[in-house]
């Protein structure tokens, strides 16, 4: 508490004080003036209110006992007496000199009132009662699973009061389900806007108490059905069993009857789906009962998982593991090639069960491998604080997203990229404190490092709130290197790419941390080899954000087959929308343009069969691929689609891998090799081809104009 | 974007207070010394909260509540009072104005972030 707020409240306390003193006079007076003794003990109240916040607690101490002689006073059990009126005169007076001198604690004069206080209420003060906790601090804490039915009254908005930070509240105290019944609300033409028309029903484990849960919703107790049931206690010693079954829990909740349930039984149809068609239930019932079901059976299993132990493994062991999976699904690829092609039904049989098998052992295989990338982020922390402290910046780091689980291959080789992008951060983003200051920003600049899982992908995003990039000032400084030309026309995302590029350094002058004009290239080249694409935002003066998306793992994706002409491919089935088909006139027309139409929207289109320059015509009906890459969708065209494909990752070898276009290779059942294409890439290459084909077209334009 | 916060109080040293709490919290906040006082300062500042006294001279906190929830912009508004153990009477009629919540005079700090922490968000 800053000195001007105690002076503040000493003042204000001296006005008081001698308010209190003319009212005691006057009380003197009129004793029975019910709106003197009133404002009296109001003054009394304040003082001892605000002492306590301030920090005067002798102060406070001290007046609570007069404050409960005065409150007896005002109920009337106590009648007015000049020596009440002199008691309270001498306490005020001493009230006065306890401010003043700022004292901790009662002195003999100041026990003496209050022992005259005491003595003309002539009861016994009751012996102040230990506060005793539930639960002592060193058990652990039992869970507890909690129904909850909170259904606010229809008029609740009116209070002021949002019921969804009441159900942020309650998600905070534990593990939740929720589900909405929506069953109240009218037709439109009844539906009163300012009415809330839904209940909640919450199912909460949490170690807190009922009480903590009916303290979220104390300001409108009043004002709601609130309905709290205690479901399931755990012990974590016990072996768990099963929770109860939905007919179960259903009669628990009063939503049937026995008789009811009894005449739904033994039917084959899940009871649910029987019980709504039956209109015996409404459906947003059954939805939280299942909900219910279904959060307890988690929690449970977590319990499960809790006990079960864990196993250090070497790392190495589990590679090999990994290779040798890749190799049975290599040969399960065979099995199955072989037993499509005769007829046999028994090893038909036999190659869907090994199929189904390999998958499942693939997905464990990967399962083992996966890391909770928080291992990394962890590390940051304190590499952010050294450099900080380096450069004579004040640096915080968040982090979010410390679950995402990735390869542990992919985590070990993304070390070093996330350094450098970090240390470009603090180095070029962020500003001196007083730079910062200046520009209106806290003075602490902040980097934000999230994970977050993206279809088959995991992106890693690094923000700062520092300076951000500027376009003009990349370009000027590409140019001037010589790695682009003065009149290339680049939109601001490729000059922000340009940081990308090797030999490129902005920083004006050279410090130890970065700015050498290594770092954002070698971190390109990682990301590259780890099959990842970077991704640069900014906002000038207000930070950047680089995003990197990596593959979940390097070493089997699911892939889709195509051939075009004796070629085969994978294209990674993560990026797949989906297949169309072209006639032979629809596809001329679209090689032509390099743009197709495809439900009424024109999408980039590119001949694989040309950009990977492979010889012979296309089929007279062409499939496309439509892939979603780069934040955009393009389709690509190919001469047949042969189907899905579990395909094994083999990296090119040295000679091949700058090769364009191509990420890898697989080998496939009977043996030959099928590249796995590059989208990224491809897409990338097909943007800078139109955008010359553009100025081409434009050049030309400007010829015939002139 | 920084919540704002409106504080009714006449008492200087608890409006300081509670403003020196809530802008180290890092809320907007402005201030008012009475109810009338408030409604002229909120058609200026578009308070996403207002925290006011009980008692008062010209307009008390119930008048301002009942006031604001006839405005347009401050009906559904959270609007938390103080007030004390011993104005049981009073907090029902608050309550009834249509107030959201309340703060038990005296308080620390934390417990004024705290409620103010579970009606904003």
């Amino acid at each position: 508490m800053e000195d001007r707020h105690i002076k503040a409240f000493k003042e204000e306390s001296y006005d008081i004080l001698g308010e209190l003193e003319a009212l005691l006079l006057e009380l003197e007076e009129n004793p029975r003036d019910a709106g003197l003794i009133d404002r009296v003990f109001g003054t009394m109240h304040t003082i001892k209110g605000s002492g306590a916040m301030f920090g005067f607690d002798a102060v406070s101490e001290f007046t609570h006992e007069i404050e409960t002689v005065l409150d007896m006073v005002r109920d009337g059990i106590l009648p007015v007496t000049s020596g009440l009126i002199r008691l309270t005169l001498s306490a005020r007076d001493k009230i006065l000199e306890m401010l003043d001198s700022g004292t901790q604690s009662l002195d003999e004069e100041a026990l003496a009132i209050v022992a005259g206080f005491r003595k003309m209420v002539e009861v016994e003060e009751p012996e102040k009662k230990e506060e005793t906790t539930a639960f002592p601090s060193g058990e652990p804490a039992v869970l507890n699973t909690y129904r909850i039915l909170f259904k606010p009254r229809s008029d609740i908005f009116a209070t002021g009061t949002n019921p969804l930070l009441l159900l942020a509240e309650l998600r905070a105290m534990g593990e939740s389900a929720i589900v909405v019944q929506t069953d109240a609300i009218p037709l439109l033409a009844d539906y009163d806007p300012e009415a809330c028309y839904v209940s909640w029903e919450i199912v909460l484990t949490t170690a807190l108490d009922e009480n903590a849960i009916r303290d979220v919703f104390i300001f409108i107790e009043d004002d709601c059905e609130l309905i709290i049931t205690r479901i399931f206690e755990h012990d974590p010693t016990m072996e768990c069993e099963n929770y109860r079954r939905l007919g179960e829990i259903l009669l628990d909740r009063g939503e049937l009857t026995p008789e009811v349930l009894e005449t739904f039984l033994g039917r084959h149809k899940p009871l649910g789906e029987q019980l709504v068609e039956a209109k015996v239930v409404l459906p947003e019932k059954i939805e939280a009962a299942l909900s219910e079901q279904e959060h307890v059976r988690q929690v449970l299993q977590r319990d499960r998982d809790r006990k079960a132990s864990s196993l250090r493994v070497d790392a190495a062991r589990l590679d090999s593991l990994v290779d040798l999976v890749g190799e049975l699904v290599t040969v399960q690829a065979r099995l199955s090639q072989k037993a499509a092609g005769g007829n046999d039904p028994e090893l038909q049989l036999i190659a869907e069960s090994v199929e189904r098998l390999t998958e499942e052992l693939r997905d464990n295989a990967m399962s083992i491998r996966m890391v909770p990338i928080g291992t990394l982020f962890s590390r940051f922390r304190r590499l952010v604080h050294d450099l900080a402290g380096e450069l004579g910046k004040q640096v915080q780091i968040i982090t979010e997203g410390a679950a995402t689980e990735l390869d542990k291959t992919v985590i070990d080789q993304l070390n070093e990229p996330l350094v450098h992008i970090i240390r470009n951060a603090i180095d070029h983003g962020i500003e001196p404190p007083s730079q910062r200051e200046a520009l209106g920003k806290s003075t602490k600049g902040t980097i934000y490092l999230a994970a977050e899982h993206a279809g088959a992908s995991v992106v890693i995003s690094i923000s700062d709130d520092g300076a951000g990039l500027d376009p003009e000032k990349l370009k000027a400084k590409a140019v001037e290197k010589g790695i682009i030309n003065q009149d290339d026309d680049l939109s601001d995302e490729e000059c922000y790419a340009l940081i990308l590029r090797p030999g490129f350094s902005t920083s004006a002058e050279v410090t130890g941390v970065s700015g050498r004009g290594v770092g954002m290239d070698v971190v390109k080249r990682s990301i590259d080899s780890l099959r990842g694409t970077i991704g640069i935002s900014s906002r000038p003066g207000q930070g950047m954000t680089v995003s990197l998306r990596l593959p979940l793992t390097l070493a089997i994706i699911d892939g889709l087959l195509v051939s075009i002409g004796q070629g085969l491919f994978v294209i990674p089935l993560s990026v797949i929308d989906e297949c169309v088909e072209l006639s032979r006139d629809e596809a001329a027309r679209s090689r032509e343009r390099s743009m197709m139409t495809f439900r009424g929207e024109a999408l980039p289109y590119v001949s694989l069969r040309a950009a990977l320059g492979i010889e012979g015509d296309p089929p007279d009906i062409e499939k496309v691929v439509l892939v979603n890459a780069m934040g955009k969708k393009t389709g690509f065209s190919v001469d047949q689609v042969i189907g899905q494909h579990q395909t094994v990752i083999k990296t090119l070898s040295r000679v091949y891998g700058n090769v364009e276009g191509i990420s890898g290779a697989t080998i496939l059942g009977d043996g030959t090799v099928a590249l796995i294409l590059d989208v990224n890439q491809l897409v990338m290459a097909e943007r800078s081809d139109s955008q010359r084909k553009s100025q081409i077209i434009g050049l030309r334009r400007a010829e015939t104009v002139s | 974007m920084s919540k704002r916060i409106m504080t009714v109080e006449d008492s200087t040293s608890l409006r300081e207070m509670i403003t020196f709490t809530l802008g180290e919290a890092g809320y907007e906040v402005a201030e008012a010394a009475d109810g009338l006082d408030a409604l002229a300062k909120l058609k200026g500042f578009k308070a996403d909260l207002i925290i006011t006294d009980l008692n008062m001279p010209n307009m008390n906190g119930i008048e301002l509540t009942r006031s604001l929830r006839t405005d347009p912009g401050y009906k559904f508004a959270p609007i938390i009072f103080l007030t004390t153990e011993s104005q049981l009477q009073k907090k029902q009629a608050a309550k009834e104005a249509g107030a959201t919540g309340w703060i038990v005079k005296p308080f620390k700090p934390d417990q004024l972030l705290q409620v103010v922490r579970k009606v904003l968000g």
